[in-house]
């Protein structure tokens, strides 16, 4: 039995080299799609840019200059985006809240991810009983206002950054189990699955080792979609004035701050709006070009 | 006999992201009144494309040039309108797919009288009735019941009856019947061929059915059309194909066809099918010589370098091939 | 399609109890009263003040009075506006939430579904290409933000719409709210129309309608639109949580007087009741949505079975 659940390994093995140039074939169409490859270097330019903020500017991001209280951009000061209500440089605290918004995309995109992996896998494998409970409970969520909830969580639980991307994963976690299940479900009875099977190989080690690379190409395309979704909704609760607190600032917070001045200071909603609209537009094309590499029958 | 449908030197080019695709090169082939013709090739062979491009419903990509002339207008080129009054009405296509190639979201009573309304100027009841009618002909049992139902309440089998049904609505001069039963089990498949050769003694359609089979063709068809990387390399009646076949590839594709020779009795030595070695060629790159070449048996120098005309041998029989000269 | 509409009501109940469960012990553990904010009471009137509301009973007690009372439609009375009930306030806000939410996302529905279809017809023309990009446009710049450049263009620049404020409801202060509301979603829908329109328009049946010696018209309209409805269709559900959702900042940057507005507020104030009359109305309504939305799929798509 054991030589047998070794060979099976090397078959996985096997199965894992097919599955590389395939990965190379989805790859070399990506780099053919022009929108995506721009978005890839945009992105790459904004995140290298809010790595190293506080290198690319004399100002510290929560320094007050008294005389200089919502300035325009100026370049005798270095004050390339001007400066906010408070006299502080908008361009270094664009970057900041470019960490913020980045930080929480990913971060709570990746709370989403193991939810709903985790959970579509495990209902799509085991099914029956267990599946049509679990993937109820998962209709019902959906049409539950959880914008609401996080919300209200937000508003009473006071500003903390670490709720917020633990509630905004929990909120993104229930597309991605119905991606992953219905993925799960159409590879489950594939001869290989069932090889496996055949040799004794444990469930857990079934779901994880043969299940879960192959769901990967679909999830990898809904987690760059909802990436610009979670930091979309950080800057709409922010927008409330319910996301991170100050000194510390995100995208969401600035174009709150500039909407309320943009008849005397347009610059202060320009600029980070112009950040999030582009980060969101490569997000997006990032994503469309990965559905397309990926699933080439589409064009 | 008046030729139906004349196709003369037709080229097929679809232009993809890899290149340019000749999927068919140089085709003239003809059609009379109630014949029936087997076109045969193997997938890729441009077979189904030719018929296609008659119809009107090449891909996108896809640029047909030469001459289809359907009772002598020419269809390539012509206005959608015109080309609405002569497809669906006096030809029709039934396509390999029953399961996807009926509108999923729209009865099946919809899908066939919107053909009478729109050609015939029936009205809805009229329609309905000659619809119920035809679907009788093709033996839907209780087709007065089922002709409301949705597609997919129907198997594959019947559904491909309900294709035909649909095609001879209008009683077309011309059917084309692109691999009818290759979706379908072998015992369907079985119906869905006596159907069609039943039907075939009911009306005067000429039939022009496309397949890779060539055991499809024997029991139904007149004449035989073999194409070869979007070329006719042998054509002929059929039992001058089936007795004696000329060009190398006909040769191969007979022989792998599988039969039960012997008595069987005892266990008589089955000869071992022969699969004919290789791959079709790629055609986006024009090709010199013969296209068969790499995979011929008989190959020889010339047929690398020289392509070989279609040399007509006796009775309509003719081969594209330099080892067979006229008898 | 009785029995299936029966059965989503009666999960509908279990759901609700759950919301307001959760959203009643949520607010409770929070910090902070709704008498807070203001100048310290008295204890004695503080302790008078608490009995009026039955704020002094305990917690569990408060929870069944209030369960009891909203299953026979009382929602109790606002902690913040003090001579309404949360019924009363709900009930002047709802009518402009209405409107705002309502038209946003027939305008959303039918210019989406209009562009969308244009495009995938016309697939990889001009027009099919500045579709896609002014859609792309409108996905990745939310309405928190549409709704200041728009008012900051028309409103501030050309003067030529309000601001802010409802005036009574009247059009002109409607149109930008209107918009910044539908944008998002009308974009949204229009690349959905597009990708499920383009797939349909490849798809094996319309080539046999076309076979068929059909008009293009018919071969569009009858056999191509309704399978490529839909995804939109079951987008519709989503799409209501997110107008429902987006009205919240909207109404606030607006300063329109709906149902989104007194839900903030409220968060903020602590004031109990109303923000629970608030999340339970507006759940309803997506359930309710939601069921309807998946009846008219029901009806598009024979597939389905109400078993």
């Amino acid at each position: 039995m054991a030589a047998v659940g070794e060979r099976m390994d090397r078959m996985a093995g096997m199965e894992e080299v097919a599955g590389r140039s395939l990965w190379q074939a989805a790859w070399g169409r990506l780099l053919a799609n022009r929108a995506a490859v721009v978005s890839l270097f945009v992105l790459g330019i904004i995140a290298v840019m809010a790595l190293l903020a506080p290198w690319l500017s004399p100002h510290p991001y929560d320094e007050v200059y008294w005389e200089r209280i919502q300035a325009p951009p100026d370049f005798a000061n270095f004050h390339w985006f001007g400066t906010d209500g408070n006299g502080r440089d908008l361009f270094v605290r664009t970057l900041y809240g470019a960490r913020v918004s980045l930080m929480v995309g990913i971060l709570a995109t990746g709370v989403s991810l193991l939810i709903g992996v985790s959970y579509g896998a495990i209902a799509g494998y085991v099914g029956g009983r267990t599946d049509s409970i679990m993937m109820r409970i998962v209709d019902i969520m959906y049409s539950l206002p959880f914008m609401f909830f996080v919300i209200l969580l937000m508003v009473l639980f006071g500003r903390n950054i670490f709720l917020i991307f633990i509630a905004l994963g929990a909120v993104e976690w229930l597309t991605m189990a119905r991606i992953v299940r219905g993925q799960t479900l159409s590879i489950k009875h594939k001869e290989y699955i069932e090889a496996a099977h055949a040799a004794g190989v444990s469930n857990r080690v079934i779901v994880f080792r043969h299940i879960v690379p192959n769901v990967l190409g679909p999830v990898i395309v809904y987690v760059t979609l909802t990436v610009p979704q979670v930091i979309l909704t950080e800057s709409f609760i922010s927008f409330l004035g319910l996301g991170v607190q100050e000194p510390l600032t995100s995208w969401g917070v600035l174009i709150s701050e500039g909407a309320k001045q943009m008849e005397s200071a347009p610059w202060m909603l320009i600029f980070p709006a112009t950040f999030l609209a582009i980060t969101l537009f490569c997000f997006n094309f990032i994503g469309d070009g990965l559905r397309d590499a990926l699933d080439p029958k589409d064009r | 006999m008046t030729a139906v449908l004349d196709i003369d030197d037709l080229n097929i080019r679809f232009s993809t992201p890899e290149g340019t695709v000749n999927a068919v090169n140089g085709l003239s082939l003809s059609v009379s009144a109630g014949e029936s013709v087997g076109i045969v090739g193997e997938s890729g062979s441009g077979k189904s494309q030719v018929f296609l491009s008659t119809m009107g419903l090449l891909a996108k990509n896809g640029r047909a040039k030469g001459s289809t002339r359907f009772h002598g207008e020419e269809l390539l080129g012509l206005k959608a309108d015109r080309l609405n009054a002569i497809r669906g009405v006096r030809m029709a296509m039934i396509f390999q797919d029953p399961m996807t190639s009926l509108n999923p979201y729209l009865r099946i009573s919809r899908q066939m009288t919107e053909v009478l309304m729109e050609h015939k100027g029936l009205s809805r009841a009229e329609a309905r009735s000659r619809s119920i009618r035809m679907l009788e002909r093709v033996g839907i049992p209780e087709a007065a019941k089922r002709v409301d139902m949705y597609p997919h309440e129907f198997s594959g089998g019947m559904r491909q009856r309900v294709m035909i049904a649909m095609a001879l609505l209008c009683e077309p001069d011309l059917i084309i019947a692109d691999e009818p039963t290759t979706a379908l089990d072998v015992t369907i498949q079985a119906q869905i061929l006596d159907l069609l050769s039943e039907l075939r003694g009911d009306t005067n359609s000429a039939v022009v059915l496309i397949t890779h089979d060539l055991g499809v063709v024997a029991g139904l068809c007149d004449r035989v059309v073999v194409m070869y990387a979007g070329r006719v390399v042998e054509t002929g009646l059929v039992r001058d194909i089936f007795y004696s076949p000329r060009h190398p590839y006909t040769v191969g594709l007979l022989e792998s066809i599988p039969r039960l020779e012997g008595d069987g009795e005892g266990g008589a030595e089955h000869p071992r099918l022969k699969a004919i070695d290789g791959q079709p060629p790629n055609l986006q790159s024009e090709i010199a010589g013969c296209a068969f070449a790499p995979r011929c048996p008989r190959v020889e120098e010339r047929c690398q370098q020289e392509r070989p005309d279609l040399i007509g041998l006796d009775n309509g029989h003719a081969c594209a091939c330099h080892k067979v000269g006229p008898t | 399609m009785f029995s299936y509409t029966f059965r989503r009501l009666l999960v509908a109940i279990p759901t609700m109890f759950v919301i307001v469960t959760v959203a009643f012990f949520m607010i409770r553990m929070a910090p902070g009263g709704p008498f807070d904010l203001e100048r310290a009471l008295p204890p004695e009137i503080e302790k008078n003040v608490l009995r009026a509301y039955n704020l002094d009973q305990p917690l569990w007690k408060q929870y069944v009075d209030y369960v009891g009372g909203v299953v026979q439609g009382d929602f109790g009375p606002s902690y913040k506006y003090r001579d309404f009930t949360v019924a009363e306030l709900i009930g002047s806000g709802f009518p402009a939430s209405f409107q705002l939410g309502f038209t946003a996302i027939v305008i959303a529905l039918v210019f989406g579904v209009g562009f969308g279809s244009f495009a995938a017809l016309r697939q990889n023309s001009g027009l099919d290409h500045a579709v896609m990009a002014v859609s792309m446009t409108g996905i990745a710049i939310p309405n928190f933000v549409m709704a200041p450049l728009l008012t900051l263009v028309f409103g501030v620049y050309l003067s030529l719409l309000p601001v802010a404020g409802w005036g009574d409801g009247a059009l002109i202060n409607k149109i930008l709210p209107i918009t910044a509301l539908a944008l998002p979603q009308l974009a949204y829908i229009a690349r959905l129309t597009r990708g499920s329109m383009v797939e349909t328009l490849n798809a094996n049946f319309v080539r046999t309608a076309r076979a068929k010696g059909l008009r293009e018209r018919i071969v569009i309209v009858r056999h191509t639109l309704k399978g490529a409805m839909l995804p939109v269709v079951s987008y519709l559900g989503p799409a209501t949580a997110q107008i429902l959702t987006g009205s919240v900042v909207i109404e606030t940057i607006f300063d329109i007087p709906g149902i989104g507005r007194y839900f903030v507020q409220g968060a903020l104030n602590r004031d109990y009741t109303l923000v629970l009359g608030v999340m339970i109305t507006l759940a309803t309504l997506i359930i309710v949505l939601n069921l309807i939305v998946d009846l008219v799929y029901g009806l598009l798509d024979p597939k389905v079975r109400y078993d």
